[in-house]
């Protein structure tokens, strides 16, 4: 086979190098200079993986590149090795696509914060651990961009790390998401103890000689110990808190890390284990129950928060939600689909998140917004398209993907088809009363009335983004309080980019149903492996087009309520509240898991530390051994001393004392006999 | 003929009154009599058992000693007088500084 040689190692290592320049010498450089490094370099890997993937677009085997052993252990090696398929192919154009306009945005968003150099330091870094992780060509490497991208995540949530909820947001993070690592470690041990071997090749060429039937355990076990590295990765039940939490970062990192690329990391490592999963039937249903759980259950949240960034937090947990029930149902190629067309209109709506703060200074609470729709009409357009893409209306890009995972849900299991529908209207509803209430109505800018129950209910969620408005504050000082004002062009543009891809994003994959010819279905076919079993329910395109019509119907729905509740008639939802109070506290508390998580497990651990490992192991035993150890040679010296008297006649009686005692000795063993 | 039990009861005799001496008394040239009394004990013991065995090397031992008890005397006598001249007492337990 004559490949052409690709050195894919370039790819990640552009953004590499720039972070390191960044972050080397970036303190003495020009904000101009910062961004300028940072950008090259990311239009670069760009660029250059634009090439690539020309170069291997008709290929349907892996490129693989093995640079040579990274881990070499007895009969177990891991090579630093890249692995190019049409998985990685589309992972790679959308982190680099995605990530260079967020970076473009980021030099506008930014351009009045301290620490800019840190920023695209950071940011670059996480381009740099992203694209390793969607490269690598084993479990082990991918391991390691795996955790790259967790801490570049860690770093850039607690970019405001002179603020307590922004330090301790990223320090949540980072801890849920080890006990997700611990899961996917586990899973690459039993991957070794099979195969001896995580390279892709290596573990999914002899895995076509087990049998989901008499292997059915291990496999099984495997998956379900991936599944939770990916819960961990892609914020689902049970391990989702921290993603909420992570609003705390600037909103090009909501935007770029926690909704386009890093969360989707688990279920891109989903797809690439399906050779697994589809031989594990069991834990594919597990799979696709968490995600069904997650979408509907995050989508609920989602409708009583009124931060903006936090609407968008749980709208992204859902939208993962349904990745992964695409990926429990075997339907891979949906999955990654949704991944793609999510990366561009939520990160769009992010972007658009951020210029709508950017342009009232800082205010994130969307009750004090309004009416924005003249004020700031390019941000309000883009966010329009991306609203309409999310929920899911033809023929934006939202409405393909997610009707696809609908209708192949459909085809698996009615009953999570019928959460998915559900989901589908509350977040129809929820993405228009962000809408509504953002750009529709009269500006509430400065009115501090919110209300008095929600305000009591809302408190710590207020008291925790006081200081995030005010670090925003400070763009706001220098444009003075005069107005709300659009956002230069910087931000702008790559707003209008990602809506132009919110809109067409999606036409790639239009099922045959609607005249298309699921064309990314097919892109996507040789990298990843169908399901043995063979799929339920009868595909007709009749049945497409109704339950297509059915998702349809499911956002006009949710964009009526929100439309009757946040423009009509806008008293209305503190009357509905009022009515079902104790629901909407509820739900308004995101049903109290933080503080049950609390209670269950934190305070626990603590007091275990505190008590047992702190106070017990390491206080008495490792400290005391050493300490007493210590003294104890103190106390014999001490009472040592006391012969060293300086009285001549009593070292004169220890020496005869000492002589008669070795006399006796020998007296008593019978020298000399 | 004395038998060497004799000798040897009579050697470890005045070896104890040195030993004792050495313990018990505070005047430092008594203290330094009395080593010279042990070394004489011993030097007993050795003339004794050498005229037992009739062999000679108790005998040429004994002179080592007593050379070794003249040199001894020698710097003992002059740490003695160094140290009176400073401070102005035989008494040992009023020189108590070797010690750390």
């Amino acid at each position: 086979m004559n490949q052409p040689a690709l050195n894919l190692w370039i790819i990640p290592v552009l953004p590499l190098v720039g972070a390191a320049i960044n972050g080397l010498f970036g303190r003495r450089f020009k904000n101009s200079m910062v961004s300028a490094v940072a950008l090259l370099f990311t239009a670069a890997s760009l660029a250059y993986a634009v090439w690539v993937a020309l170069q291997w677009w008709g290929h349907t085997e892996p490129y693989v590149q093995s640079l040579g052993d990274w881990i070499s252990a007895g009969g177990f090696h891991a090579p630093f090795g890249f692995y190019l398929d049409r998985l990685s192919t589309v992972m790679m154009l959308i982190v680099t696509g995605v990530g260079f306009l967020i970076h473009v945005y980021s030099v506008g968003y930014m351009a009045h914060e301290g620490g800019y150099y840190r920023f695209f330091s950071y940011l670059n870094l996480f381009m740099f651990f992203m694209l390793t992780l969607v490269l690598a060509n084993n479990y082990l490497l991918m391991f390691v961009g795996w955790e790259g991208v967790g801490l570049a995540s860690y770093l850039l949530i607690g970019f405001f790390f002179h603020k307590d909820s922004a330090a301790d947001a990223g320090k949540k993070a980072f801890i849920v998401n080890r006990i997700g690592d611990f899961g996917f470690l586990l899973g690459m041990f039993l991957l070794i103890g099979m195969f001896g071997s995580l390279n892709f090749e290596a573990v999914f060429g002899p895995l076509k000689t087990y049998s989901p039937e008499l292997h059915w355990g291990i496999l099984t076990a495997t998956a379900l110990l991936l599944m939770v590295g990916a819960t961990g990765k892609s914020a689902q039940v049970p391990l989702y808190v921290w993603l909420p939490d992570a609003m705390e970062g600037p909103t090009p990192v909501s935007a770029l890390i926690h909704a386009a690329t890093m969360v989707t990391a688990g279920v891109y490592m989903i797809a690439r284990s399906s050779p697994i999963f589809s031989r594990a039937p069991h834990a594919l249903e597990i799979v696709a129950l968490v995600g069904a759980i997650t979408a509907i259950f995050a989508a609920t949240m989602g409708m009583a928060q009124t931060d903006i960034k936090r609407v968008l937090a749980y709208s992204t947990i859902s939208q993962l939600g349904y990745m992964f029930l695409a990926c429990g149902v075997a339907a891979y190629a949906a999955g990654i689909f949704h991944l793609m067309t999510h990366a561009f209109f939520k990160a769009l709506l992010f972007l658009g998140a951020g210029s709508v703060i950017h342009a009232v200074g800082g205010e994130q609470d969307m009750r004090r917004m309004g009416g924005l729709r003249k004020l700031i009409p390019v941000t309000f357009w883009v966010m329009t398209v991306a609203t309409f893409a999310i929920a899911g209306f033809p023929p934006l890009s939202g409405f393909f993907s997610k009707d696809e995972i609908l209708w192949r849900t459909y085809l698996n299991s009615p009953v999570l088809w019928f959460i998915g529908v559900v989901t589908a209207l509350l977040t129809s509803f929820y993405m228009f009363r962000l809408w509504f209430m953002t750009f529709f109505g009269d500006l509430r800018l400065g009115e501090v009335d919110i209300g008095e129950e929600a305000h009591k209910a809302d408190a710590p969620v207020q008291a925790q983004h006081a200081p995030a408005a005010h670090s925003h504050g400070h763009g706001a000082e220098e444009h003075g309080h005069s107005g709300v004002h659009e956002s230069p062009w910087i931000m702008l543009a790559p707003l209008v980019i990602l809506a132009i891809l919110s809109v067409v994003g999606g036409w790639v994959g239009i099922p045959a149903a609607l005249g298309g010819s699921s064309h990314f279905e097919h892109f996507l076919a040789p990298a990843i492996q169908a399901p043995l079993t063979a799929e339920a329910g009868e595909a007709t395109a009749r049945l497409e087009l109704t339950f297509a019509g059915i998702s349809v119907a499911a956002a006009l729905i949710g964009f009526f309520f929100a439309w009757l509740l946040y423009y009509k008639r806008p008293e209305l939802p503190d009357r509905i509240t009022a009515r079902i109070h104790g629901i909407y506290l509820l739900v308004l508390h995101k049903y109290h898991i933080d503080e049950g998580y609390d209670q269950l497990f934190v305070k626990p651990l603590l007091a275990l530390s505190t008590y047992v490992f702190w106070r017990g192991v390491d206080q008495e035993i490792i400290d005391g051994t050493v300490n007493g150890a210590a003294s104890a040679s103190q106390q014999l010296g001490r009472g040592l001393r006391q012969m060293q008297s300086g009285n001549i006649r009593s070292y004169a009686a220890w020496v005869a004392a000492g002589g008669a005692a070795v006399i006796v000795y020998m007296i008593w063993l019978g020298v000399g006999k | 003929m004395v038998p060497l039990s004799w000798y040897l009861v009579l050697s470890a005799v005045l070896f104890c009154l040195g030993v004792s001496a050495f313990l018990l008394k505070r005047n430092i040239i008594t203290i330094f009599m009395s080593i010279e009394l042990m070394l004489n004990a011993v030097n007993l013991s050795f003339v004794a058992f050498a005229n037992q065995f009739h062999n000679l090397d108790g005998q040429v031992f004994v002179f080592f000693v007593m050379v070794v008890a003249a040199a001894e005397a020698a710097v003992g006598l002059a740490i003695i007088i160094a140290v009176f001249r400073t401070r102005e007492t035989l008494n040992v337990d009023r020189v108590n500084l070797l010690k750390l």
